[in-house]
């Protein structure tokens, strides 16, 4: 967080005093704020310690070929000294070029599931914040029934979920009811990715709404009072004036929703286990299978993985900040 | 501000990941005992919890009246997770004094330093009453490592009555015959014929049968993806979508469901190992239990059957103490004792790994006659140190396969890749 304090102010000094020099630069920001820094150094060291540190560890191991059986250990008496080398981008080119098979189709999947999980609860969000946000009876009865999904913990609704889906289960209980295909919920790989969806959009949605429903409360009554005199459409009214309202709360929960969709590790995990599912497993769950889940544990491998999603995220957000700022300012 | 957020969160989710594979520090279980005086060890038992795991805790009792300065913690780990567990745990901290490993680790536990030859101890006292096979697989570069507790082999379970029922008179010997009579059974009883485990572990007899393994170690060649090993898998995909067959079930519990079905009748033939075999007779169309037939599994179009040779040894972790250590090798003493092996035996119809322990009591019992019959049959493993972690990406890729994402020949390619990983000096095909 710091960091993109210091990021931010940089970069907004720049733009005002685009010629003054690093060093120059640098001490006038020491001279005149000098108590900031001092106050930020405890959460300077902080987070160097406890993410500078290993983030730069995991980046060189990401160019070894380290895995559980040639790290060096001592175990009692047996002591077993370094082994793994240097391997360059090797592990990067495997993963990229998929010689197996493996990244690729992890990633695409990674991509479909983020979109799609951020459509539909997004969408569902906004929908019901709209329903929400009239003056209708036991309006807190409706807002507390729909924010429970989110409110229990999600181990609990996605053990709930399993239950359903199983076969032979609620789910397929009521598709047999009604003449509809009963699919293997929880073994069938296309129906496990619809699955997957359908779940982490009900653990999702509630914290959608809830924002939703803050940014609608925040547009002043006046402006749906003036268009209506202006004559516009009920439509007309949502597109107009109610989007535009929720754009700064809009654009920051989709950012939010992307970024824990993309890492959304306790749907798919819990959801199908780790065991001889991998075309569900969305990245992050596909490093972790390739640390925790296999021996001999592949370290390097699960770096680079990580590393892949690191740099991912971050280009995208700074795209997407890019293109939000260029948003406001045309607006 | 947003992005320093997610780069911070994001560089904490890399860390915590990375920071668990910095050096390993020794980790010692022990608190410095006395060698005389109480101890505590831990032992980390993989057997199934609720048919086989009551008769290791009473032989634990047992031996904690025998040895009244030594207690035992008790811990059943399932099966599954108990690799990787241990590995996690014998890195850092919390592994336990014993395990009952499968005999597909050891050699791999051992290379990776995470166990105690048991050379001359009070633990290998006996080895000459060993099977000398199962003591051979138990060692790692001229050390023993592991001291065999029970063996095992993959037969072909089947309902003797819905057989009956059926017109079926014996036991199927090639998969086509298999074929035809789960048909047959699903046409007259109206019950499925056969049930596949979708595991690699349970597709080796369909390798076997086209006479390939995952490796041919004498030769230093990856053979997973070979014709033959192709042939293999397309004979259980062809298995999987013939009449009177359950369909593909993955599911986490896709196993137990399994064995329900065969228990209750509800599947006439299974493929599994001895250490069911209690299950089984709980089931209801095992009360009586002359009703089940165990036969070699069917062999492939070479002609030949065969099935994987497993079984649990008892091997003691390098991290603990004297003191510990010592414990250790009189609990794995006493628990692969001959009347201890002949209890196991005669109440988890498992079959022992020493001559001595195989009493008349023992060779009565219709499940382990039947289980010894077929093991002679059975295949060892190539003695290879990473043999065991090549089912997973074996297994990974058998589940897309047969799950129709891959090609049978793609899918065998990518497990090929994989192993490469695991033994860099073998030759690809």
């Amino acid at each position: 967080m710091t960091v993109a304090v210091q990021g931010r102010a940089r970069k907004e000094r720049r733009d005002r005093e685009p010629r003054a020099g690093l060093i120059a630069r640098l001490r006038r920001s020491y001279d005149q704020h000098w108590y900031a820094w001092v106050m930020c150094t405890p959460v300077v060291v902080v987070l160097a310690v406890l993410v500078g540190y290993p983030l730069v560890q995991g980046v060189i191991l990401t160019f070894t070929n380290a895995n559980s059986l040639n790290v060096g250990r001592t175990i009692g008496v047996n002591h077993i000294p370094d082994s793994y080398t240097w391997v360059g981008f090797q592990n990067y080119v495997d993963l990229l070029t998929g010689p197996d098979n493996q990244l690729v189709p992890h990633f695409v999947w990674t991509i479909v599931w983020t979109v799609v999980c951020v459509v539909l609860t997004v969408g569902t969000g906004l929908g019901l914040a709209v329903l929400m946000n009239r003056k209708m009876r036991g309006r807190a009865v409706y807002r507390m029934l729909l924010i429970l999904p989110w409110a229990v913990p999600t181990f609990v609704t996605v053990f709930s979920w399993r239950l359903l889906l199983s076969d032979g289960g609620a789910v397929d209980g009521l598709l047999g009811a009604l003449h509809l295909p009963q699919p293997s919920w929880l073994s069938d790989p296309l129906a496990m990715k619809v699955a997957a969806i359908l779940v982490n959009t009900w653990v999702g949605f509630p914290f959608m709404m809830l924002s939703f429903l803050g940014g609608l409360q925040s547009i002043p009554s006046e402006l749906y009072e003036a268009a209506e005199m202006d004559g516009a459409t009920p439509w007309q009214r949502f597109t107009q004036v109610t989007l535009p309202g929720l754009r700064p709360v809009s654009s920051t929960v989709t950012l939010l929703g992307i970024i824990w969709t993309f890492n959304q590790f306790n749907v798919i995990y819990l959801l199908f286990g780790s065991n001889g599912t991998d075309s569900v497993q969305i990245l992050v769950t596909y490093a972790y299978q390739l640390f925790f889940g296999q021996m001999p544990q592949d370290y390097a491998g699960s770096a680079a993985v990580g590393v892949i999603c690191l740099s991912l995220l971050v280009v995208f957000t700074g795209f997407y900040r890019r293109w939000m700022s260029r948003n406001e300012a045309a607006a | 501000m947003r992005r320093g957020i997610a780069a911070a969160v994001l560089a904490a989710a890399i860390a915590v990941s990375a920071s668990a594979c910095g050096s390993s520090s020794s980790g010692s279980t022990g608190s410095g005992a006395k060698a005389d005086g109480p101890v505590t060890i831990t032992w980390w038992d993989t057997s199934d919890a609720t048919n086989e795991a009551p008769t290791y805790q009473a032989l634990v009792s047992d031996f904690e009246k025998a040895n009244p300065n030594i207690t035992v913690k008790y811990v059943n780990v399932p099966f599954a997770d108990a690799q990787t567990k241990f590995q996690t745990a014998a890195g850092s901290k919390g592994a336990p004094d014993v395990l009952r490993a499968d005999v597909g680790w050891t050699s791999g536990f051992a290379k990776a330093g995470y166990l105690v030859p048991l050379d001359g101890t009070a633990a290998t006292a006996d080895s000459a009453s060993f099977e000398k096979q199962l003591v051979t697989q138990a060692g790692y570069s001229g050390h023993q490592y592991g001291v065999p507790l029970v063996t095992d082999t993959l037969g072909l379970m089947y309902n003797k009555a819905l057989f009956t029922k059926a017109g079926i008179t014996k036991a199927p010997t090639t998969w086509d015959e298999l074929k035809a009579d789960a048909a047959l059974i699903k046409q007259k009883d109206g019950v499925d014929g056969f049930e596949f485990n979708a595991a690699s572990y349970y597709a080796m007899p369909f390798l076997y049968g086209e006479g390939t393994d995952m490796i041919d170690s004498t030769s230093q060649k990856i053979t997973i993806n070979s014709a033959a090993a192709v042939k293999g898998i397309d004979t259980i995909k062809s298995l999987l979508a013939s009449p009177g067959v359950t369909k593909l079930d993955t599911t986490a519990n896709a196993y137990a469901t399994m064995m329900d079905k065969f228990g209750s009748g509800k599947v006439a033939m299974i493929v599994q190992g001895p250490w069911e075999t209690t299950n089984v007779y709980k089931g209801s169309a095992f009360s009586d239990k002359t009703n089940f037939g165990v036969a070699a599994v069917p062999a492939g179009s070479s002609g030949k059957s065969g099935a994987p040779i497993g079984g649990h040894n008892l091997v003691a972790y390098a991290g603990s103490d004297a003191a510990h250590q010592a414990a250790s090798e009189k609990f794995i003493a006493f628990m692969t004792s001959a009347a201890s092996q002949a209890t196991i035996a005669t109440k988890n119809a498992t079959l022992p790994t020493r001559t001595d322990a195989y009493t008349s009591a023992v060779t009565s019992n219709p499940g382990i006659a039947a289980f010894q019959s077929i093991l002679t049959a059975g295949v060892p493993r190539p003695a290879v140190p990473e043999y065991s972690s090549m089912y997973t990406p074996f297994n990974t890729e058998l589940l897309k396969i047969l799950a129709g994402q891959e090609s049978t020949q793609a899918g065998l390619n990518n497990a090929s890749i994989a192993i490469k990983k695991l033994l860099p000096s073998y030759a690809t095909q």
